[in-house]
């Protein structure tokens, strides 16, 4: 074990410079359209905020070690070095003032994916000791105990008792053989058990096999939030691991953002491998499921609500129909907000914002942008995919006195479901 | 040395430096780029990241959605308006496609100069127009550095003495057709180390961000 | 044109000389009123010419010929009809010319030599063609090199006009690579005035325009070459009659074309209208019969320095002399080594830096946020 330093930092950098970030350093014009795509900047419109602006020394690095101008600079002693204080300096701006949500990478005219370059300097911030406290928190109790709240198996194993008894639906552990292994969010078992049980009741009501395990319950994936691959490879590698010992055909990431990418996109780069299994979210399940005649709902939902995209789910996930059509389902009034779909704007807490203390107040301003599609829209619920957004949300709206109901997608679904007579091979 | 000679000079070994330049920067910087590789992505695409990357180089010329539009409005329109000038005034001028032809062999049509004349005009207004927004806008102002004003320069220098050059105006013609060409040999010999380069690089980066768009099923 | 001998001996002024060549007061008038026209004065100075040629001495006028080709006196003796121009030549007394003196030899040289010594300060010098430096003896007459010979005559002249591009500039001679060392009249005189009557050759008009109002106002006003503005202040591109097929933007493509039949711009034919200063578009030559663009090929810029390095007369004004497909060639493939150099530079360093990655704990997290 050894120190975290700005050489180091420096050399991860480097590690993580690639072609496509090359190409993008080399294209950006400052046109600034990234700072009006993002909401840490409309809601609080510091220049410092402008998401390329957030790469600066990485790109510094970049230029002095792979540009033959930039080597030749450092070689007259014109480069200048990235210093310690000026990492610290930027802390707030990669973790602070970014959820990773996508928007800067969908408008740059020139075709920069500064998300990703952003999460690939995190990399470097973490390397060189520049990461927020609560990141690194979440990280160690990720790592040493298995969640990033300290939500060990016991309290999860407790939670199941309960369901079991009081709904009489079998909730199964490392079942092999099963068709689906279900992963949970910390937050979900703490702030929204219902949402185990409605999965439990719609899954086995489509006579689907499915089962937890006891290995790893955890999707979600600090180690992608504080921006390390070791971490994240550590903690993805636990999912699959439980996923390959069990021989599941699919495994579920359940109502989170980040969760999904850790594991559908990432955790094969992490491994360095494909999965022997595939990777969805619990939204697109129900879809299919839907698709398939498994899933009959009755009755609709009174009030007029709207849809909250979860960026990971959907700007960075590709899930963008399928809530609608799940919604549609259950619902007559829907209604959807302005930019709803693939531009949707963030909550505010994506990306290990939400887990980083220092972050609540700026938070708390870019909430202002999802207050302004609310206030246009006049909704009486507000529905949504992900159990970060749900709580950032619900503190947003109760901080601005907005009596305003959060409901998460799968619950609600699993209020209209029909019990199906013939069930199948559930057990 | 006479106007004439100084002609002679800009035309000949001048030129023949900056083109030498431009060429071997441009493919200098590419393979700088370039060789810093990308790795294999095992994750299993949702939708096609070749077709997704081929198709952003072309939608990424448009705006993403209206909001965004509105949002930007002065940018990118005042973009789009001097980056079609620009192509209408190097590309489509006679003189300029004669110059062209004896270097790469072959040529095309070209507009009646006094139509590409106008095109002159509104391309520098609207070059003044993005200067003044990039000293107003406070993210664009913030984000600016020496090297993007030089930059502005080297490429309203051309328009303006290309300009004076056909309107015989303020200075002879030979030493205006001379500054003219100077003034284009400046940009070339930047191109290659400045952001000019996003001419060639932004087909790259929106390749790359088209293929991650479409490995993820998202559809601009 | 006839034979000469020279009368320097006998005074005469211009009128009574043209008046005992039998030329009428009208046709005098005639040509005070082209002469005037074509230098751009009002017509209230005709009477001013007029009076002035008439009270003028018959200056003595040596003409001295170096590299040349002789097309100047070709250009100027030039005549499809009795001309007028040719008539000036008798206003003035031309005491040396090698292609129109009948004399020869050692007769010929003591006339030039008599005509500097009797006119010493007041005659005027003539020179068409450029003079050797690399080697004097490239370009000798009568055993003199050009460069002597035109040291002392321009010592007593009173102006020396150079006609031709290469008395003016150097012309042909001083083209790329210059193998004699050419170089132009004021290359060499410094101390005398010169003006420049450039052209290849110039328009007879010019040259008979220019020592008349020499003559009869003195010096012409000049431009920065030293040349006559009365006749190079006008650019051939403003002044050329297919200019509104420039503007349209139609040229045409090869000499035999739609667009060459029907007269377009010869721009892309190599034309170098748009940078040549001469009075052809207006004058035109052949007693005002055509001119080349006229007779539909390209101006070749005769009457500016270097011209014959202008980069072709074939190829468009906006071509770089020295670019082609080879260069680029070379340059995209210096581009490529030096890329191939820098990538692998490049390589290596992102290798070396993967290697030293250490694996991230939080540990090592928990350690740093301590400190």
């Amino acid at each position: 074990m050894s120190a975290l330093t700005l050489e180091r930092g420096i050399n991860e950098f480097k590690a993580q410079l690639d072609a496509p970030m090359a190409s993008f350093f080399s294209s950006c014009v400052s046109c600034g359209m990234c700072a009006e795509a993002c909401l840490f900047y409309t809601e609080n419109p510091d220049p410092r905020h402008t998401p390329i602006y957030k790469l600066e020394p990485m790109r510094r690095v970049w230029e002095q070690e792979y540009t033959l101008v930039g080597k030749l600079k450092k070689a007259l002693g014109l480069g200048k070095p990235v210093t310690d204080a000026e990492l610290a300096e930027w802390q707030e701006l990669v973790y602070n003032n970014c959820s990773l949500c996508g928007r800067c990478s969908a408008v740059c005219p020139v075709g920069n994916d500064i998300t990703y370059m952003i999460r690939k300097m995190r990399e470097g911030m973490v390397a060189s000791g520049h990461a927020p406290e609560g990141l690194i928190g979440a990280s160690t109790r990720a790592v040493q105990i298995g969640s990033p709240m300290g939500v060990k198996l016991p309290a999860l194993q407790a939670q199941v008792k309960h369901i079991e008894k009081a709904t009489g639906m079998a909730v199964p552990f490392d079942k092999e053989g099963a068709e689906y292994l279900l992963m949970l969010s910390s937050m979900e078992i703490m702030n929204y058990p219902e949402y185990l049980e409605a999965v439990g009741k719609i899954l086995t009501n489509a006579g689907k096999t499915w089962t937890l395990s006891t290995d790893c319950f955890e999707a979600t994936n600090s180690g992608i939030q504080i921006g390390s691959s070791d971490i994240a490879r550590e903690l993805v590698s636990r999912v699959v691991n439980a996923a390959e010992k069990l021989k599941v055909k699919t495994v579920i990431s359940p109502e989170c953002g980040h969760a999904y990418t850790a594991l559908r996109w990432e955790g094969p780069n992490l491994i360095g491998r494909p999965y022997t299994f595939a990777a969805k979210h619990i939204v697109e399940v129900l879809d299919e499921l839907r698709v398939q005649g498994l899933l009959q709902t009755e009755g609709f939902e009174e009030a007029k609500l709207t849809f909250h995209d979860p960026c990971q789910l959907v700007r960075r996930g590709g899930v963008i129909q399928q809530p609608r059509n799940l919604l549609n389902l259950v619902a007559k009034n829907f209604v959807e907000m302005s930019d709803a779909g693939a531009m949707n704007w963030c909550c505010g807490a994506g990306g290990g914002v939400s887990a980083n203390e220092d972050a609540n107040e700026v938070k708390m301003k870019a909430f202002q942008r999802k207050k302004k599609q609310l206030d246009e829209l006049k909704v009486d619920t507000l529905v949504t995919a992900c159990a970060n957004c749900r709580i950032q949300l619900e503190e947003g709206l109760e901080e601005n006195e907005m009596d305003l109901p959060v409901v998460g997608l799968t619950e609600m679904i699993a209020e209209h479901l029909v019990e199906r007579e013939d069930k199948g091979g559930a057990s | 040395m006479n106007e004439v000679d100084f002609l002679l000079w800009v035309k000949g070994p001048a030129f023949t430096f900056a083109a030498v330049v431009f060429i071997a920067g441009v493919a200098l910087r590419l393979f700088e780029i370039l060789s810093l590789g990308r790795k294999q992505n095992f994750a299993v695409p949702k939708g096609n990241p070749m077709q997704g990357g081929l198709r952003e180089i072309w939608r990424r010329s448009l705006p993403v959605d209206k909001p965004t539009f509105q949002r930007s409005l002065f940018t990118i329109v005042g973009g789009y308006v001097f980056h079609i000038g620009l192509f209408v005034v190097i590309l489509l001028l006679g003189a300029h496609i004669a110059l062209i032809r004896s270097v790469i062999g072959f040529g095309w049509p070209n507009l009646p100069t006094p139509l590409v004349d106008a095109f002159a005009v509104i391309t520098m207004l609207a070059l003044l127009a993005v200067l003044a927004h990039r000293l107003r806008h406070p993210v664009k102002r913030f984000l600016s550095t020496p090297t993007d004003y030089v930059v502005w320069g080297a490429t309203f220098l051309p328009l303006l003495t290309g300009y004076m050059a056909y309107h015989h105006l303020l200075l002879s013609p030979q030493l205006m057709l001379a500054l003219h060409i100077l003034s284009v040999e400046f940009l070339l010999v930047i191109f290659p180390f400045t952001k000019l380069m996003h001419t060639f690089t932004l087909f790259l980066s929106r390749w790359y961000n088209g293929a991650s768009m479409g490995m993820r099923g998202v559809k601009s | 044109m006839r034979t000469k001998q020279p009368d320097s001996l006998f005074p005469q002024t211009v009128g009574e000389h043209l008046r005992a060549q039998g030329i009428s007061r009208r046709g005098f008038l005639k040509f005070c009123g082209l002469l005037a026209s074509s230098m751009a004065l009002a017509p209230a100075m005709v009477p001013k010419i007029a009076a002035a040629l008439e009270q003028a001495k018959r200056p003595s006028v040596i003409w001295l010929s170096f590299q040349e080709c002789t097309g100047c006196t070709e250009s100027l003796t030039r005549s499809h009809s009795p001309s007028i121009e040719g008539l000036i030549f008798d206003a003035i007394s031309l005491d040396y010319h090698h292609t129109l003196q009948a004399a020869a030899g050692y007769g010929a040289e003591e006339a030039r030599e008599a005509a500097i010594k009797d006119n010493y300060g007041n005659y005027v010098l003539v020179v068409d063609g450029s003079i050797p430096l690399d080697n004097p003896g490239f370009s000798t007459i009568a055993g003199v090199s050009n460069l002597d010979m035109l040291k002392e005559a321009a010592a007593g002249a009173a102006a020396i006009i150079a006609v031709g591009t290469c008395a003016a500039f150097g012309g042909l001679p001083k083209a790329d690579p210059n193998p004699t060392g050419a170089v132009s009249v004021a290359d060499i005189i410094k101390d005398k005035p010169i003006i420049n009557v450039s052209g290849c050759p110039p328009i007879p008009v010019v040259i008979t325009g220019v020592i008349a109002h020499f003559l009869t106002f003195g010096l012409p006003e000049l431009d920065s070459l030293g040349r006559p503005k009365a006749f190079y202040g006008q650019n051939i591109h403003d002044r050329c009659y297919r200019r509104p097929f420039y503007e349209r933007g139609l040229f045409a493509e090869t000499f035999d074309d739609e667009g060459a039949k029907a007269g377009w711009c010869l721009y892309k034919l190599g034309c170098k209208g748009p940078i040549t200063y001469n009075a052809c578009a207006t004058t035109k030559w052949n007693g005002g019969v055509s001119f080349p663009i006229q007779s539909g090929h390209g101006c070749l810029g005769c009457s500016e320095p270097d011209f014959w390095d202008f980069g072709g007369f074939y190829r468009a004004l906006s071509i770089p002399s020295g670019v082609s497909g080879k260069t680029v060639v070379y340059a995209a493939a210096t581009g490529i080594a030096a890329g191939v150099a820098v990538g692998a530079m490049n390589k290596k360093g992102k290798t070396d830096a993967v290697g030293l990655h250490k694996t991230v704990t939080v540990e090592e997290l928990n350690q740093e946020s301590q400190s």
